[in-house]
């Protein structure tokens, strides 16, 4: 693009229409949020209410919630299912579903005890045979559902028996098998603790990217004559989430420390967020989820789209198995089963997945699973039974569900599709 | 495009004897049009006339039941949408086909965005801008999603879309039927500027003043049959004699009655 053909208004090329309002400043930023929770396009604040709502709730009901140490237990719970999740958010972005993710992870974790303690096959070839299994089921639910025209959620469905029975025919009629205690994987699920330092140096990390991605950009955008973004609010956000992570780090590190294993799901997460934002793939399934006709028409190859979310969630399916196998040191029958599934769902939902597709983003898994998370570590602690635990995670999904529904009527009547 | 451009008046395309059945019902039979590099035509007829699915055919949206499509003097199938954007025939469809939870920039890029595994926002955004201000859009933000702007603006992003990727043919479905007076003339401007390019044009309309202002050709269809080719300066009676299949139509009738009744009317006052 030379200069000539730019029109020579002095204001910036993206600012010189006066309908628009300029949100640049701190109350500017303020208004715009308002008017998009307004308007019903939620982001994470149900996420930050909820999390605030359940902290003060079950410290009252019992102190030992907010402890250190239950809080390094239920990042090490939250990054099994949270795996799950991140996948659970791809199909969810294309307006699919998956509901075989439990027993995906069930029979993963299976895979994993029989290859590896009992055929005595070494462990990287276990996990690499369990997620290829992963994949392989994910390649047949894409097939079923883009050639054969089967809805995903009956799919999957029929995926959730026959998973479930692979699962109990592996583990044959003994139906557990202990993981050993002092192997890598057992240790990484239970024991393996980030080291305080590298904690604080992770803690400042999103914060700087934050600042050097926004001045980096903002030089490009000068550079060809478009309007800065405000680099104050970005250095604004990124002091708090830079203090907030610090401390959630020495907190943490008051206790056990972080774990390692909620480190990988976190690096997940990033990737995958990278992914979704900032490639065309991620465009793509956005577009497909928003509107398979005209992503079709644009030229997407929307069968292939339809293929990577379904590989992807049922791959990330067994590697959350394999971690919640090396989380619980056994493979049993009872992997994978009860809440996982839903768990799994209703954390994406909960983060500000939308189930009618479009709509979504990685870290909702990451944030949903903890008030997930949350929510059944404080009845634990309370002593209620899984009873109880089920029926208070359910209400928690359909009220997810419902303002999700609620918000997207109100986001149709005003304009934010 | 791979190859070079052909220069102006030279074939780019040509369909020959296309029929096209649905079932029983023949929409189109032995349709024969020509499209020049650098001209403006302009395909008219009455609802049901066909105009539609010889658009599809041309999208690669329906396959013809017979007959040849040559794109510069080679046999083509056009066998699906992406076949024939990839050929250089790019297509806006009436109802536009844009996703409505995707900003401006995404949908402009959409399919074709810079830098797959590292999108250049800023250089989409600088794009869509200098696409956008080339159509004289009245759109606030490029930066807004398609579900907060009007009808008439949709049907600019989609313009801009379709001329993204320097297509040599453009088929405009009623392009203007939801614009306002400035932006229908920007696109007949913008019509005007792509024909000058070397490309081109088809553009369907029901609008015959905005037919005969724009277009080089005007090619009439009548119940899926050619019914007779027209240049810019035919009367709008033989073009609408032509649509209508009669000199003596109810368009006529009606022009008839009208200025007998404003005849008397003035008689009276006198």
């Amino acid at each position: 693009m030379s200069n000539a053909d730019r029109p020579p208004a002095t204001a910036p090329l993206d600012r010189s229409d006066n309908r628009l309002r300029d949100d640049q400043s701190f109350a500017g930023a303020f208004r715009a949020f308002l008017d998009r929770v307004r308007s019903g396009d939620l982001g994470m604040l149900p996420v930050a209410i909820g999390l605030v709502v359940i902290s003060l709730v079950f410290t009252a009901l019992n102190p030992v919630f907010l402890a250190p140490n239950n809080l390094v237990n239920l990042l090490f719970d939250c990054a099994t299912v949270g795996v799950i999740s991140l996948g659970i958010v791809c199909v969810l972005i294309l307006g699919e579903i998956d509901l075989s993710v439990g027993s995906m992870s069930g029979l993963a974790s299976a895979i994993i005890g029989v290859l590896w303690v009992n055929a005595g096959i070494p462990l990287v070839f276990a996990i690499v045979l369990a997620l290829g299994t992963g994949a392989l089921v994910g390649v047949v639910y894409a097939i079923l559902f883009t050639r054969l025209g089967m809805p995903s959620f009956v799919a999957t469905l029929a995926g959730l028996l026959a998973l479930l029975g692979l699962q109990l025919y592996l583990l044959g009629s003994t139906g557990s098998i202990n993981l050993p205690y002092q192997s890598e994987l057992v240790r990484f699920g239970q024991i393996l603790i980030i080291p305080d330092w590298v904690t604080y140096g992770l803690a400042v990390l999103p914060g700087v990217a934050m600042v050097l991605g926004g001045l980096g950009t903002n030089r490009q955008r000068l550079a060809e004559g478009l309007s800065p973004i405000a680099i104050r609010l970005v250095v604004t956000k990124a002091l708090i989430l830079t203090a907030a992570l610090l401390f959630a780090g020495w907190y943490l590190n008051l206790g056990r420390g972080l774990p390692w294993m909620f480190g990988l799901f976190v690096l997940l997460a990033v990737v995958l967020n990278y992914g979704l934002t900032r490639t065309k793939w991620g465009r793509s399934m956005f577009a497909v989820g928003g509107n398979r006709e005209a992503a079709r028409r644009a030229g997407i190859n929307v069968k292939r789209i339809y293929m990577s979310a379904f590989v992807l969630c049922s791959t990330l399916a067994a590697a959350g198995g394999i971690l919640a196998a090396s989380r619980l040191a056994s493979s049993s029958q009872q992997a994978g089963t009860g809440d996982v599934n839903l768990n799994a769902i209703a954390a994406a939902v909960i983060g500000g997945t939308s189930l009618f597709g479009g709509r979504g983003s990685a870290w909702s898994a990451v944030l949903g699973i903890i008030v997930i998370q949350a929510i059944s570590n404080g009845l634990t602690l309370l002593n209620l039974s899984s009873s109880l635990r089920y029926m208070i995670t359910g209400a928690v999904l359909a009220i997810a569900v419902i303002v999700d529904s609620l918000a997207r009527r109100s986001r149709a009547s005003h304009g934010r599709g | 495009m791979p190859q070079s451009n052909p220069a102006p008046g030279e074939p780019i395309l040509r369909l020959r004897q296309i029929s096209k059945s649905f079932g029983a019902v023949s929409a189109l039979t032995d349709i024969e049009l020509d499209i020049h590099a650098g001209e403006v035509v302009a395909l008219v007829g009455d609802n049901g006339a066909g105009k539609s699915t010889l658009v599809n055919i041309l999208a690669g949206v329906h396959q013809p039941t017979t007959g040849t499509i040559e794109y510069l003097g080679q046999p083509v199938t056009l066998a699906n949408p992406s076949a024939a954007l990839g050929m250089g025939i790019a297509t806006v469809f009436q109802d536009l086909a844009l996703c409505e939870n995707l900003d401006v920039v995404a949908n402009l890029f959409l399919g074709h965005e810079l830098s797959a595994w590292r999108l250049d926002e800023v250089k989409m955004e600088l794009r869509a801008w200098a696409l956008l201000s080339e159509l004289a859009a009245r759109i606030p933000s490029v930066r807004l999603p398609i579900a907060s702007l009007s009808g008439g603006q949709r049907q600019t992003v989609a313009i801009a879309r379709s001329l993204l990727r320097d297509p040599r043919i453009i088929m405009l479905d009623e392009p203007t039927a939801a614009l306002g007076v400035a932006q229908t003339a920007e696109v007949l401007n913008l019509i005007e500027r792509v024909r000058d390019r070397g490309l081109g044009v088809i553009v369907i309309s029901h609008n015959m003043d905005e037919v005969r202002a724009v277009a080089d050709r005007i090619v009439v269809l009548r119940l899926g049959r050619n019914n007779g080719v027209f240049t810019a300066d035919t009367s709008h009676e033989d073009l609408v004699a032509a649509i209508t299949g009669a000199a003596e139509n109810s368009v006529t009738r009606r022009q008839k009655s009208r200025a007998d009744r404003d005849g008397g009317a003035a008689h009276e006052q006198r």
